[in-house]
C-alpha cells in the first residue's frame, strides 16, 4: 500500500499525463463526432506536453537566465523540455487548424458532423 | 570542410524556399520552379552520393556550428544520399506522369498551392532522411503529414475529405505515440541527437537499469511509425487515401511518404536503440509476424477488390508487409533486402498508379474491371507500363521486383530455420496471390475487343505523361538488371549507420 501511495505522490504528473493521453487517444479514434475527435486530439497532445513539462521541472530551481551572477548549474533547470513543449504546441495548433478546416468542408458537403452518417451517405451515392 | 558537404542542407533549404516563393507565383511558374528545384536537388544529391561513396565514410553537418550535444545536426552517409537520389527521381517521374491530370483536376487559382505542397513534402522527406536529431524528425513528420493531407484533398471533392479525415486521425495517433516515445527517451538519456543518445543508451543497457522504459520506448516508436507507414493492423486508411486523389498524389503518397517513415524507423533502430537490443527485446518477432500477415491479408483484400486503384492500394499493404518482414528477420541482410524493397516498391508502385490513370482515362475515366476491358489497346504505353510494373511486383526476372524477392529469400537463410521456413512459405503464397490479382488485371486490359472499343473513350494521356511512363519502365528494368551497385551501396551505407 505504501508503495502505491508513494508512487502516486511522486509520479502524479506522469500518471495524470498517461490517463489524459489514453482518454484523448480513445476519443480521437472512437468518437464519431468530428469536433469531439478534434477535442480528443488536443487532449492527447496536451497530455504529452504535461509529461514533458513535468519532467523538465525541478522544484526550487529557476529558468536558466543569469540575473544575479549565480552561475551554479544546480540552481537552474534544463530549458530544452520547455522549448520542446513550445515547438510541440505550434505543431499541434497547426494540425488542429487543418482538422477543423477539413471538418468545415465535410459539414458543407454532407450537413452533418457524424462520420458514420457521412459514410452512409457516401455508400448511398456509390450505389 | 569541403563545399560538397553543404549540399544536403542546401537541398532541404532549397525545397523549403521554393515552397515559400511559390505562394506569390502563378500556377505555371510554380510548376516550373518545382520541376527545376527537384532537378537541382537530384543533381546535388547525386553529388553528395558521389562524394560520400568516394570518401567511404559518413559525416555530420552542424547547423549553426554548435558541437554535438547542443546543436542540431544532419548526418550524411551513402544510404541517406542514395535514398535522396531515388526519392527525387520518383518524385520527378510521378509529377511528369500526372501533369495533365493536375491541369484538368485542380482549379487554376489553386494550382500553385499544389506545387507548394509538393515542395514542402520534398523538404520534409529530405529532412527525415538526413536528420540526426529526433525532435527535428518529429517536427518534419508532422510537416510531412500536413503536406500529405493537403495532397489528398487537392481535388476538392467530397470523397477526398473523408479520406483525408481518416488519414489524419490515424496519422495523428501515430505521431502522438512517436512523440511520447521520444519524450520518454529524452527522459532516460537526456539527449535528442541520435549519436549521444545512443552512447547514453549503451551505458544504460550495460548497467541493466531502465529495462521496462526502454521496451516501452521501442514499442511506442515502432507502433507510431508503423501506423503512419501502413503496417498491417494499422493499414485501414490506405485504400481510401490512395484511391481517390489525383494520380501524382497517389503515386507519391504510396511510394515516398510511407517509405520515409520506414526509413526513419530503420534509422532509429540502428542509430539510437541499437539493432541488438531490438532483437533481444523480441520486438523483431512482432514486426516479423505482422509483416507476414500483411503479405497475405493485403493480397487477399486486393483480390476481393473490384476497383483497380483500390486494388493497387491494398497491394501496397502487402508490399509494406514484405518490407517489415525483411526488418523482422533480425539480420543485416534482411534489413538490406527491406531497404532494397523500399526502392523497388517506390519505383514500381508509382509506375502502377500513373499507368492506371492512363488506362482509366481512355476508358471514360472508370476504374472497375468491366470498363477497363481492352484498355491496353486503347492506350499502348499505359498498358505496357502497367504490365511491366505488374511483372515486377510478381517477381519476374529482368524487373526490379525479382531482385528484391531474391534478396528476401536469400536473407531469410541467415535468420535461423524457424524464420526461414515461415518466410519462404509466406513468400511463396504471397507471390501466388500477387500473380492472381495482377495477372487478372493484365488479362483484363488485354482482353480482345472489337474495333469500336479499341478507340480512345475519353482523353489520351499527354506526351509528357507517356514519356514519364516510358521512363518508369526503363528505370524499373535498369534497377532490375543493374542491381549489384545499389545493393553494395545499401550494404556499405548500413555499415556506416552503426
Amino acid at each position: 500500500m505504501d508503495v502505491i501511495i508513494n508512487m502516486l505522490r511522486n509520479h502524479y504528473q506522469d500518471i495524470a499525463a498517461v490517463f489524459l493521453f489514453v482518454i484523448g487517444m480513445t476519443n480521437l479514434l472512437l468518437q464519431q463526432n468530428l469536433i469531439k475527435k478534434i477535442i480528443g486530439l488536443d487532449i492527447m497532445d496536451s497530455a504529452i506536453y504535461l509529461f514533458l513539462a513535468s519532467k523538465g521541472y525541478i522544484a526550487g530551481r529557476t529558468a536558466p537566465i543569469v540575473v544575479d551572477g549565480i552561475t551554479d548549474v544546480e540552481r537552474y533547470i534544463n530549458p530544452i523540455p520547455a522549448g520542446l513543449v513550445l515547438t510541440g504546441i505550434v505543431v499541434s495548433v497547426s494540425v488542429s487548424a487543418l482538422m477543423m478546416a477539413l471538418t468545415i468542408c465535410l459539414y458543407r458537403e454532407y450537413h452533418t458532423l457524424n462520420l458514420d452518417e457521412i459514410m452512409m451517405k457516401i455508400r448511398k451515392e456509390e450505389d | 570542410m569541403e563545399f560538397v558537404q553543404n549540399f544536403p542542407f542546401i537541398c532541404i533549404i532549397l525545397s523549403m524556399f521554393s515552397a515559400i516563393v511559390s505562394f506569390i507565383l502563378p500556377g505555371k511558374a510554380a510548376k516550373y520552379l518545382h520541376i527545376g528545384m527537384v532537378t537541382a536537388v537530384l543533381v546535388l544529391s547525386a553529388g553528395t552520393l558521389a562524394y560520400v561513396a568516394g570518401t567511404g565514410e559518413s559525416y555530420t553537418f552542424m547547423m549553426g556550428q554548435f558541437p554535438a550535444p547542443w546543436g542540431n545536426e544532419i548526418r550524411v552517409g551513402v544510404l541517406e544520399a542514395l535514398m535522396a537520389v531515388i526519392f527525387c527521381i520518383i518524385m520527378l517521374l510521378s509529377v511528369f506522369g500526372g501533369i495533365a491530370h493536375v491541369e484538368r483536376e485542380i482549379q487554376r487559382s489553386r494550382k500553385n498551392l499544389f506545387y507548394i505542397l509538393l515542395d514542402l513534402l520534398l523538404a520534409s522527406l529530405l529532412a527525415l532522411i538526413y536528420t540526426n536529431d529526433l525532435f527535428t524528425a518529429y517536427v518534419f513528420i508532422e510537416i510531412n503529414t500536413i503536406a500529405a493531407c493537403g495532397l489528398i484533398i487537392v481535388k476538392k471533392e467530397a470523397r477526398t475529405y473523408v479520406s483525408a479525415i481518416r488519414y489524419m486521425v490515424m496519422s495523428l495517433v501515430g505521431s502522438g505515440l512517436f512523440l511520447i516515445g521520444l519524450s520518454l527517451l529524452y527522459g532516460i538519456t537526456g539527449h535528442l541527437l541520435m549519436t549521444p543518445a545512443k552512447e547514453a543508451l549503451e551505458k544504460i543497457i550495460a548497467q541493466g537499469t531502465y529495462h521496462v522504459p526502454l521496451v516501452v520506448i521501442m514499442v511506442l516508436v515502432v507502433i507510431g511509425l508503423g501506423i503512419k507507414s501502413g503496417m498491417y493492423l494499422f493499414h485501414t486508411w490506405i485504400p481510401d487515401t490512395y484511391g481517390y486523389t489525383t494520380p501524382t498524389c497517389s503515386a507519391i503518397l504510396s511510394s515516398l511518404v510511407s517509405k520515409s517513415y520506414i526509413f526513419l524507423m530503420i534509422k532509429i533502430f540502428f542509430r539510437v536503440v541499437g539493432f541488438d537490443s531490438i532483437i533481444s527485446s523480441h520486438l523483431v518477432n512482432i514486426i516479423f509476424v505482422l509483416g507476414l500477415i500483411g503479405m497475405i491479408m493485403g493480397s487477399v483484400a486486393a483480390i476481393k477488390e473490384n476497383d483497380i486503384r483500390r486494388m493497387t492500394a491494398f497491394s501496397s499493404v502487402a508490399q509494406i508487409g514484405y518490407i517489415y518482414m525483411g526488418i523482422g528477420l533480425g539480420t543485416t541482410a534482411g534489413v538490406v533486402a527491406a531497404l532494397f524493397h523500399i526502392i523497388v516498391h517506390g519505383i514500381t508502385k508509382s509506375q502502377l498508379f500513373i499507368s492506371i490513370a492512363g488506362l482509366s482515362d481512355v476508358s471514360d475515366g472508370k476504374q472497375d474491371f468491366h470498363s477497363l476491358k481492352g484498355a491496353g489497346f486503347r492506350c499502348k504505353i499505359a498498358g505496357a507500363a502497367y504490365t511491366a510494373a505488374s511483372l515486377s511486383m510478381v517477381g519476374m526476372p529482368f524487373f526490379s521486383g525479382f531482385v528484391s524477392k531474391y534478396l528476401f529469400a536469400s536473407s531469410a537463410m541467415t535468420a535461423g530455420s524457424g524464420r526461414l521456413i515461415a518466410a519462404w512459405i509466406v513468400l511463396g503464397v504471397s507471390t501466388i496471390l500477387n500473380t492472381v490479382y495482377f495477372m487478372r488485371t493484365v488479362i483484363t486490359i488485354y482482353t480482345p475487343v472489337d474495333e469500336e472499343m479499341r478507340k480512345v473513350h475519353g482523353i489520351s494521356p499527354s506526351k509528357t505523361e507517356q514519356a514519364a511512363m516510358a521512363a518508369m519502365i526503363l528505370l524499373n528494368v535498369v534497377v532490375g538488371v543493374a542491381s549489384t551497385p545499389i545493393i553494395r551501396a545499401l550494404e556499405s551505407g548500413l555499415a556506416m549507420f552503426g
